[in-house]
């Protein structure tokens, strides 16, 4: 599967997976879009006993997924999200994931509007690594956390951590917390401001709420 | 649908002259007991099954076969609900035709619906024609046969008779009811209406209302039927004739239905059946006239066709959303239930798109659900066949479910 899924290095659990677990309340109702084979949302019910149900594009996630007693079904971020109630779940996650949408920025509103919470993972197209390499070669970056050729990679909207913050300000959704990771998944400290978090910082992780009645 | 062919993939080698006479001396059904019919429960005249045509039923008989055994809590009974032309027999040889259970490659031991875990009931439809009270039953009020002056019945009156059941053998509730194309339909009457009943429950490539082209295909069916002299307005039972040609007819145009141009395509092609050139005559000169021909009239040996009629006419008038105020979202309100819906990629009849609105509705509740589309070429069929990633699915969220509802693992098997 990590071969289809859009990014990121897998070990025995990804780390920005670790993370969201996290965030989670115990016993909550999850709602993970492009779960992919089901590891997140097995994570979750072992770690925090949640009520999870997943959206996946492709038909082998959701076939290993349902196989392994998981709640998912085949369907597409971008057009299916709008069949869900409002607040229906505490938490809509999107793990790695925003990056091969075609309207991002409408995935994120469904997302708020679908879950009290949003979680967002999303690798940084703004880390040092990617810059050297477009900088000095001229070429479009293949990283660990960005392994495709521009031709064929399934990532067709990628953005750094700062432009994601941009996105959440214009959409009016409120950042309760964000975690950046370095290229070795260690978390960067707090105290490391925002413009070299987006620099040394490889993937985030974002907890978002809809701002009450905007800004 | 058409289960009891097994498939175009299963039967289709062009069966020879002599087969066909032999499917001919098979005893024809129709009116009387029919020998080896399993079980028969027989509800009395002083407890009528309200119909949804407003006439009660009564006394009103529901034959039906079970495997496996019921455990001491209740807790491990599924209810197969058989489509069009189906019957009790989905995992064991169906005495009028010999031939093998329908749904073999889902249910028995070690299937995905494990007959050495779960208690698996399977009743001949409300209107049916192998041993359930139907068009070719005797009417107890004259001790003729019905023909139409049996009711008029829908989908739910189907349900509603095999409520009747399950309550006769003694069961609170379902660890799943599970079904595909008309089975399906009864699946998602029992979780809209019996929702503390069904634990779970698995419709396959079906729909919450029946499409205007598929309505349309029954229509040219039952006017085939209906065309046949030997129809007789129905009274064909007692005046000793058979419309069989008009039956035969029908199954042939909805077998098409039930495939794909491409299983077409793959087992038949341009093909010619036993001769070298054409004949410049009408009669089976292409395999896949020969095919249909011999699906015909194998059916109409085991099938009645009043029951034909009566049990299109339910699935015509099946539309889920329109009992629930147009909104087939309002059927699911606080479903405990957890669903599986299936569909395939090739499947006209009842495409992904019917399937997938199910889920969306679904989806509006917030209720448990999976989809999945199988990737598959065999059209509608393919339910009924040997399609393994359909068949891990299922078999997977079964085994999930009995967990979740405590039904203890078989041995190391399980997985």
């Amino acid at each position: 599967m990590d071969g289809q899924l859009p990014t990121v290095k897998t070990k025995s659990r990804r780390v920005d997976h670790l993370l969201i677990s996290e965030m989670v309340a115990r016993k909550a109702r999850v709602l993970d879009v492009g779960c992919g084979d089901g590891e997140l949302l097995e994570l979750l019910a072992e770690t925090r006993d949640v009520d999870g149900r997943g959206v996946e594009i492709s038909r082998e996630g959701v076939n290993s997924c349902v196989a392994r007693g998981l709640s998912v079904i085949q369907g597409d971020a971008d057009t299916d999200l709008i069949n869900y109630p409002d607040q229906a779940f505490d938490y809509a996650i999107l793990s790695l994931t925003i990056q091969a949408t075609r309207n991002p920025r409408s995935v994120l509103e469904q997302l708020l509007r679908i879950g009290k919470h949003a979680i967002v993972s999303l690798p940084n197209f703004a880390h040092w690594a990617s810059r050297l390499r477009f900088v000095i070669n001229g070429r479009m970056p293949v990283t660990g956390s960005l392994p495709h050729s521009w031709y064929d990679s399934p990532n067709i909207h990628l953005c750094s951590i700062s432009d994601f913050v941009a996105l959440c300000d214009l959409i009016d959704a409120r950042i309760e917390r964000r975690v950046a990771l370095d290229s070795y998944g260690q978390r960067i400290g707090l105290g490391i401001p925002h413009i070299l978090q987006n620099l040394i910082g490889d993937q985030a992780v974002f907890l978002l709420t809809r701002r009450v009645g905007g800004r | 649908m058409s289960e009891q062919d097994q498939g175009i993939e299963a039967s289709a080698d062009v069966v020879p002259e002599g087969v066909r006479s032999s499917l001919h001396d098979r005893p024809v059904n129709g009116a009387g007991p029919l020998a080896g019919a399993g079980e028969v429960a027989t509800f009395p005249e002083t407890e009528p099954l309200p119909l949804d045509c407003g006439v009660p039923l009564g006394p009103f008989s529901i034959a039906y076969k079970t495997y496996g055994t019921l455990n001491a809590d209740k807790s491990n009974a599924v209810l197969v609900c058989h489509a069009l032309t189906g019957d009790q027999y989905c995992a064991s040889e169906n005495p009028v035709t010999g031939r093998e259970g329908w749904w073999t490659t889902m249910i028995g031991p070690g299937k995905p619906v494990d007959t050495d875990r779960y208690f698996v009931i399977c009743s001949n439809i409300l209107g049916g024609c192998m041993g359930s009270s139907g068009p070719s039953m005797p009417n107890p009020k004259t001790g003729k046969p019905y023909g139409l002056d049996f009711p008029v019945i829908t989908i739910a009156d189907m349900v509603r008779a095999q409520v009747r059941l399950i309550d006769h053998l003694g069961i609170p509730d379902l660890f799943c009811v599970i079904g595909g194309s008309m089975g399906g339909m009864q699946v998602l009457d029992w979780a809209a209406k019996y929702p503390a009943r069904v634990f779970t429950s698995v419709p396959i490539a079906t729909a919450a209302r029946h499409s205007s082209q598929n309505i349309a295909f029954h229509e040219v069916g039952r006017q085939a039927v209906m065309a046949d002299p030997e129809w007789r307005r129905g009274r064909y039972l007692e005046e000793g004739t058979n419309p069989r040609k008009g039956l035969a007819v029908a199954r042939m145009a909805a077998h098409i239905t039930y495939l794909s141009e491409e299983a077409l395509h793959r087992k038949f092609g341009r093909n010619l059946q036993a001769r070298e050139v054409k004949t410049f005559s009408f009669d089976a000169d292409f395999q896949v006239e020969s095919y249909l021909r011999h699906l015909g009239m194998g059916f109409v040996e085991r099938f009645d066709a009043n029951s034909y009629l009566y049990i299109t006419r339910a699935m015509d008038y099946f539309d889920l959303p329109a009992e629930f105020d147009g909104k087939l979202s309002n059927a699911f309100l606080n479903t405990p239930t957890r669903f599986c819906v299936v569909s395939f990629t090739s499947d006209w009849l009842y495409p992904t798109k019917e399937n997938r609105s199910i889920v969306q509705a679904l989806n509006a509740v917030a209720a448990n659900v999976s989809f999945v589309e199988i990737d598959s070429d065999k059209g509608h069929d393919a339910f009924l066949l040997n399609e393994p990633e359909f068949l891990t699915t299922v078999g997977g969220f079964l085994n999930a479910a009995a967990r979740r509802r405590g039904l203890p693992a078989l041995h190391a098997a399980a997985g």
